[in-house]
């Protein structure tokens, strides 16, 4: 046959003693992405909750930051989905004809709901400023000040009533999206892990705890990307003030604070040992009935991914941020660093749930190895390979940046709700 | 124009209330209520495969091969042949080189030449979509583009498929794959183009042996129904609650 064949999969598979013909990681790195994304999503949302809902008033200015930053990484969240589907372009389908006993087929509606709730809460934590933008910039010169104005005229929907009354519904209404958003949000990561845990022909995956552990790192790298993302941002904003003004007014410049560090930084533990706790008791579960797949698990588990699970996963992203950010004395060098384990950790645990699921064939008599590619030759190893993956991480960031310069979410004095 | 807040929400209210009720005609059907408004019942599709006539020459697989266009030398096929040899020492060596496509004709399994003096027994087991009746694969479509027929047999409509690969994911049996050139999900379906005209699958016509028999459950005159309600048959992992509907005389317990 003169056409050119290519089966998905068969790039990046490498097979080991019987594996059925069709068997290949069909679901690779973009699949990884997806829930890795999704959740810091459903994680930045959370932490921004706990104070507009439950009036943490030592996070607000962090909060602040997370609801835009998880509107940033919103769309991202999708992103990987459609880079992994064979046919991108029916993409709509689920929406136009969903059959609902797939659980992908809410991902859509889900989706959509959340992405309204968090426009809707920027929407009314933001208002106020954006009717003053509006008059600060009456009359101001240049091409670009117009375009703005015209922007922030686009945004206030024509509500620019900013009378006290008016704003305290602002607030009312930001509190009230937020309280309906953490289940939202639970439920959209919730419910990724549900797409896994619910498929009976994999053995790694089906469990009932898939849900509620996905819950769980999902808040946990919410939290950490947040935080690193707002201490990077503000030390950087610090430094680049005291390069411009000189060492004499150091003293007032405020890097990240490390009080608001240091009471996120608790969420995050409490999330961490739900999240590892009950990863824990899966695995012990598993090898305590050890049923029919569990001679084929425990040799992936203990024997070919054992570096990617206890030593990576386990140890250096659960075990070493866990003692670092508990020891005392807690720097914000420090932090940073436990915060960039952290994330890595939840990355590997998405990693080894999503690939070290295809890591074994049906027939539970071979294995499947997977190699990512990285020089991208064709549209689908760019798509399914390592540039596919770096782009899908970069992209919240440029939208964040984009956002952020209508919703600056990183300035103290907006923003009161 | 002026509206005031209950003036809002009496319209909005009476608006909702105008779009929903002729919204409820409509009604969401199960799967099997839908299988049911418009099954045939007069058909179900089933297959037989006698393992201790399976030869392992390979033809079922060319024939799917040609029959259904899936590339000839894609490493991905609706149907294939496995090899079990069972060794004194107990362990289980199977293979499937390009699915059984071109024969067994090398006694090396993977490079590792077995002895025949230590052979217990050994066998060959041919494999396809199981059709089943409680498919896993259609629960999981997102889109509803593979679905269950009327008379049993699960399809994918080339179409619709939006190529996300949950069906693949979720299939016990590992029968389906990406096609080369669709980029869609495929899979056997008995021939369901030549079943429907009274024809044979291109597997059982090509069976030189009678390894592979297409019955018809509904049928009880059905030759080959009668040797499936009325002889010991066994189905692959039925564990998985998927009830599946290719059965199979002379399974042997090693077989994945």
């Amino acid at each position: 046959m003169t056409e050119d064949i290519i089966v998905h999969g068969a790039e990046w598979t490498i097979k080991e003693l019987f594996v059925y013909p069709n068997e290949f990681i069909y679901w690779s790195i973009q699949i990884v992405m997806y829930p890795y994304m999704t959740g810091l999503v459903a994680g930045a949302f959370v932490l921004s909750s706990l104070y507009h809902v439950f009036g943490q008033k030592d996070l607000k200015e962090i909060a602040q930051f997370s609801l835009v930053f998880s509107l940033a990484l919103l769309p991202v969240a999708a992103l990987p989905l459609l880079l992994h589907l064979q046919q991108p372009l029916r993409a709509m389908e689920p929406l136009l004809t969903p059959h609902f006993t797939s659980a992908i087929a809410a991902f859509g509606i889900v989706f959509t709901v959340y992405g309204l709730i968090v426009v809707s809460e920027i929407w009314f934590v933001y208002r106020e400023y954006f009717v003053y933008q509006l008059e600060a910039l009456k009359g101001a010169p240049g091409f670009w000040n117009a375009q703005r104005r015209i922007a922030y005229r686009a945004l206030t929907f024509g509500a620019r009533d900013v009378s006290e009354g008016a704003i305290r519904v602002d607030h009312k209404a930001a509190k009230i999206l937020a309280g309906i958003g953490i289940p939202v949000a639970c439920f959209l990561h919730g419910y990724a892990g549900f797409i896994f845990g619910s498929v009976k022909a994999n053995a790694l995956w089906m469990s009932p705890l898939m849900p509620v552990i996905f819950i769980m790192s999902a808040v946990v790298s919410g939290i950490a990307l947040c935080m690193l993302t707002y201490i990077v941002i503000m030390e950087w904003q610090a430094f680049r003030k005291r390069r411009k003004d000189g060492a004499a007014a150091a003293g007032d410049i405020k890097g990240a604070e490390r009080d608001v560090v240091g009471r996120a930084t608790r969420y995050l533990l409490g999330f961490l040992i739900a999240a590892i706790s009950l990863e824990l008791l899966d695995l012990i579960f598993r090898g305590y009935t050890a049923m029919k797949s569990w001679d084929i698990l425990r040799s992936v588990m203990y024997g070919k991914d054992f570096i990617n699970i206890f030593v990576l996963q386990y140890t250096l992203g659960n075990l070493v941020p866990f003692i670092l950010l508990l020891l005392p004395r807690l720097t914000i060098r420090r932090t940073v660093l436990a915060l960039l384990l952290v994330l890595f950790g939840v990355f590997m645990m998405r990693w080894n749930v999503v690939i070290g699921g295809q890591a074994f064939s049906l027939s539970f008599s071979g294995y499947m190895h997977y190699h990512i590619p990285i020089i991208p030759h064709s549209l689908e190893t760019f798509k399914e390979g390592l540039f596919g993956a770096l782009t899908v991480i970069a992209t919240p960031f440029v939208l964040f940046w984009l956002i952020n310069k209508f919703v600056p979410s990183l300035r103290r004095d907006i923003g009161e709700a | 124009m002026t509206c005031s807040r209950r003036e809002f929400l009496k319209e909005a209210i009476g608006g909702t209330v105008a779009t929903v009720l002729p919204l409820s005609a409509f009604t969401f059907l199960t799967s099997a209520e839908a299988r049911a408004a418009i099954a045939d019942s007069k058909v179900r599709w089933a297959f037989l495969v006698d393992t201790n006539k399976c030869v392992g020459c390979g033809m079922c697989v060319k024939a799917c091969k040609n029959e259904n266009e899936i590339p000839y030398d894609a490493p991905v096929t609706r149907t294939w042949v496995e090899r079990y040899v069972v060794t004194k020492d107990g362990e289980t060596h199977v293979d499937s080189p390009m699915g059984g496509r071109d024969g067994f004709t090398s006694s090396a399994i993977r490079d590792e030449e077995i002895d025949p003096e230590n052979i217990d027994k050994a066998f060959f087991v041919p494999k396809l979509c199981n059709q089943c009746d409680n498919p896993a694969c259609v629960q999981v479509c997102p889109v509803g583009a593979t679905y269950q027929t009327g008379d049993g047999v699960v399809l994918v409509d080339r179409e619709w498929c939006i190529g996300c690969g949950y069906c693949i994911m979720a299939c016990p049996y590992g029968v389906r794959f990406f096609h080369p050139k669709y980029k869609v999900a495929d899979k056997c379906n008995f021939c369901y183009h030549r079943i429907t005209k009274g024809l044979q699958p291109a597997c059982v016509q090509s069976c030189a042996f009678g390894a592979r028999r297409l019955a018809n459950l509904r049928d009880p005159d059905d030759p080959v129904t009668k040797i499936i309600t009325t002889e010991r048959v066994a189905v692959l992992k039925d564990e998985y609650g998927t009830k599946p509907h290719v059965f199979y005389l002379g399974l042997d317990t090693n077989v994945r």
